[in-house]
């Protein structure tokens, strides 16, 4: 297979200058730190969008210092108004989930680790790969753009429902320019993905070093593999349902405005269209998009907990059968969402049987890795602390999609706090704990300089105990009936919600204001932490044969070659307790599956 | 937790299972973007068929002259230069390099012979009243759907009639081999079948009745 795909891969030497060194690189580690570095950014501009709302809901008339320089319309006196609430909540979903969770746990990590872990010098098409990531970049750039002009960014949401977002100035603040940048931004950044999905999958598929059987992959190589097959279809229709959302905006077309529609006392010109189009079309992205966010989160997890396990998990192949019976199952559930919008509701009954089918894989994932956990003496460090949060708080949030995933119960609970505590938890905290696992896991190799412990583990407590506080509440705010989106509590029957939502916002300041412990672990360790080994965590896959940092062309002059699956730990009869996978050494552990 | 066993594990084995993986990387590539763009047609032709279906004065305008014929003139040009296209994949193959220019120019050529009768078509229609947001005949979704479904595919046309001429003159300076040549072929071949499912859909759909 190594002839055959060696005309593809340009043998590149590193480049002299900084900027090809640093900025315009080639290579797939510095892609993957700037990835790392984006998702970075915007998490901290996401993270002070979701403080400023916080504030506002539990004390509407807070003067927020400095916020008027944001926006003197919507803002006016560092006070938000209903419509600048709307506006950046949209950009707090935009962000985190477009440019956190999607480009953190799989861009990043994924450029990083995955052909260091397939035994590969680089990916096979490293100018789309630097492409990929300065497209996301420039994507990045338009959707904060936004912010700058005159009216501000879109209000109608990270899903951009139609009419709302197709209507144009019309409809609100920010429904002109804001959100063609909108559009615009998340068309751009489809093609970022799906140029990154393009290289994963050639990666995985062509680059494999000798002895690198598929069964032989470390599941996080699968997670990213499975990833990539979803975003190379979702990306896909996501991008033309930006483009006509454009159209209808710059072109005068109607694809998603329906017809005799009034708008502010004025007729709408516009005649035809259909608002569930919108939806479809964003939706057969949408719920993919969730998986794209939260499988490599598992692999990232699977990897740490074997590690610190010290044993494979009980079923290599049941896991990875999973996460690819999840990817396949999201294609076919993305209906759930649109429950209660008007589509025929026998599609509601057909969407929603594959909605629970899907808890299938998932329970059977997470019952894997308890199952593994079940005995066995986890070394507890950060990493694994955090991978043992993702569990939980994927269960919790996995929980209530019982209730979600079925109609009659989810036209009760739609649009309500409790749908946004569920999502939060099961995608966007669990990933965000995949990324921090990874973090601390992959620190030692990235800089060659470990984390601080201690640190670390602080940091553990505050997240996993902040994470609960905030979205816990949500559960019972839903259950009670506090609508989702509001930017204030003014009737009656919400009045009692308002000392919970004062809670929910001093445990969102106090878990926001924790993360700064591990952004100074993060900067301090790079310049001053100890010392990293070669393989510090005594694991297996490849990434752990070489130097840390890593050197430029991965392996060296080395061509490697795996003997072993990925996780031979607890091996009697080797020289320690675990064999790296390109250990000659011949060994057999009763796990390993043959 | 495990007992010692001694097993020899023997890595050439695996690399003889993982042989039927070895596609080489730049047609696994062409594979996969195929795969991709499929998903972007379609759901550019579910969401024309979505909003034809919800709408009751749906126009079907187009006449057997000049439409249909148009429409089959096209098609046959698009259609011969897939024929082209193989011609010049198995030219390459056998390294009649010669051949397999002569094969590859033609089909640019055709490429754009097919994109110029589709602008005329295009210009025909727009002097007939069509616009994105309105027609004479129905509703304003008829040209919205028509322009962007066939623009689309428009796009992909220019586009490969674009690479075949650059991939060719790289091929000519022997810096692309046959295997490129058979990639790009991938690529034409894609949007000669995209092709297959615009015409029933969009021309063949909306013939006065």
């Amino acid at each position: 297979m190594h002839d055959m795909s060696a005309h593809a891969l340009q043998h590149h030497a590193p480049p002299p200058g900084f900027v090809r060194k640093h900025i315009f690189s080639l290579d797939h580690k510095v892609i993957g730190e700037q990835y790392y570095g984006l998702a970075l950014l915007a998490v901290l501009i996401g993270m002070v969008l979701s403080w400023i709302m916080r504030l506002h809901l539990a004390w509407p008339d807070v003067h927020i210092p400095g916020l008027q320089l944001l926006s003197k319309n919507g803002a006016p006196g560092g006070v938000l108004t209903p419509e600048y609430y709307l506006q950046l909540m949209t950009m707090h979903g935009t962000i985190m989930v477009f440019f956190v969770l999607t480009t953190a746990p799989f861009a990043a990590f994924g450029n990083y680790f995955l052909p260091i872990q397939v035994g590969a010098e680089d990916m096979p098409f490293p100018r789309f790969n630097m492409m990929s990531f300065w497209v996301t970049f420039v994507s990045f750039c338009v959707a904060v753009a936004a912010f700058f002009v005159p009216d501000g960014p879109p209000l109608s949401g990270w899903t951009a429902y139609a009419p709302l977002s197709a209507l144009g100035a019309i409809a609100g603040p920010g429904q002109g320019m804001g959100q063609v940048l909108w559009a615009v931004s998340i068309a751009i950044f489809c093609v970022g993905q799906l140029l990154g999905a393009l290289n994963f999958i050639t990666t995985t598929l062509d680059m494999r070093c000798k002895g690198m059987s598929l069964m032989r992959l470390p599941l996080t190589v699968w997670a990213w593999f499975i990833t990539s097959c979803m975003g190379l279809t979702a990306f896909a229709v996501l991008l033309p349902a930006c483009i006509l959302l454009f159209l209808d905006h710059v072109a005068g077309t109607s694809f998603f405005i329906p017809g005799d529609l009034v708008v502010s006392d004025t007729l709408q010109p516009h005649a035809g269209g259909s608002t569930l189009l919108w939806q479809h079309l964003f939706w057969f992205f949408g719920h993919p998009e969730v998986y794209i966010a939260i499988v490599p989160g598992m692999g990232i997890v699977s990897h740490v907990l074997i590690t610190n396990m010290r044993r494979p998990m009980l079923s290599h192949r049941v896991l990875i059968y999973s996460m690819g019976a999840l990817a396949f199952l999201s294609y076919m559930v993305y209906g759930h969402h649109m429950f209660v919008s008007g589509m025929n509701p026998f599609s509601s009954l057909a969407f929603s049987f594959p909605t629970l089918a899907i808890t299938i894989p998932s329970t059977i994932i997470v019952l894997i890795w308890i199952g593994s956990l079940y005995g066995s003496k986890l070394r507890i460090n950060s990493p694994s602390l955090f991978a043992l949060g993702f569990i939980s708080l994927f269960v919790s949030g996995g929980v209530s999609g019982f209730f979600l995933a079925q109609p009659s119960i989810d036209i009760i609970l739609h649009a309500t706090y409790f749908v946004v505590g569920h999502f939060h938890l099961v995608m966007a905290l669990a990933a965000t704990f995949g990324i921090f696992a990874g973090t601390y896991f992959w620190f030692p190799k990235i800089t060659g300089r470990m984390m601080n412990e201690t640190l670390g583990k602080i940091h553990f407590w505050f997240t996993f105990v902040g994470a609960y506080c905030i979205f816990m509440p949500f559960h019972y705010l839903g259950m009670a009936g506090n609508v989702r989106r509001y930017q204030a509590f003014v009737d009656d029957f919400m009045q009692p919600f308002i000392p919970v939502h004062k809670f929910i916002t001093v445990a969102a300041l106090v878990t926001g204001g924790a993360q700064i412990l591990f952004l100074y672990n993060l900067i301090y360790s790079r310049f001053r932490g100890q010392p990293a080994s070669e393989n510090p965590w005594q694991a297996t896959s490849l990434e752990w044969t070489i130097p840390s940092p890593p050197p430029f062309n991965n392996f060296g002059d080395r061509i490697p070659v795996v003997y072993h699956d990925p996780y031979q730990y607890g091996v009697d009869g080797a020289s320690d307790d675990y064999v790296m996978q390109d250990s000659p050494e011949q060994t057999q552990s009763v796990r390993d599956e043959k | 937790m495990s007992q010692a066993n001694v097993v020899a594990v023997n890595p050439a084995e695996h690399t003889e299972r993982s042989s039927p993986f070895a596609i080489p990387t730049k047609k696994l590539a062409m594979w996969l973007f195929i795969v991709s763009d499929a998903a972007t047609f379609a759901a550019c032709l579910v969401a024309y068929g979505f909003l034809r279906n919800g709408t009751p004065n749906w126009p079907t305008p187009f006449k057997f002259s000049p439409t249909v014929l148009n429409a089959m003139a096209m098609t046959f040009v698009l259609i011969t230069s897939g024929l082209t296209m193989f011609l010049g994949v198995r030219a390459a193959k056998s390294t009649d390099k010669k051949m397999a220019l002569r094969w590859v120019y033609l089909t640019a050529l055709l490429g754009a012979v097919f994109a110029l009768l589709h602008l005329r078509e295009w210009l025909g229609m727009i002097h007939a009243g069509v616009r994105l947001f309105q027609n004479p005949w129905g509703s304003g979704l008829f040209g919205a759907a028509f322009f962007s479904v066939t623009g689309l595919h428009l796009l992909h046309v220019v586009s490969g009639v674009v690479a075949l001429v650059a991939v060719g003159s790289r091929y000519n300076r022997g810096r692309y081999n046959a295997d490129d040549i058979e990639v790009l072929g991938l690529y034409w071949h894609f949007v000669d079948l995209v092709w297959m499912f615009v015409v029933p859909f969009v021309y063949l759909m909306n013939v006065a009745r």
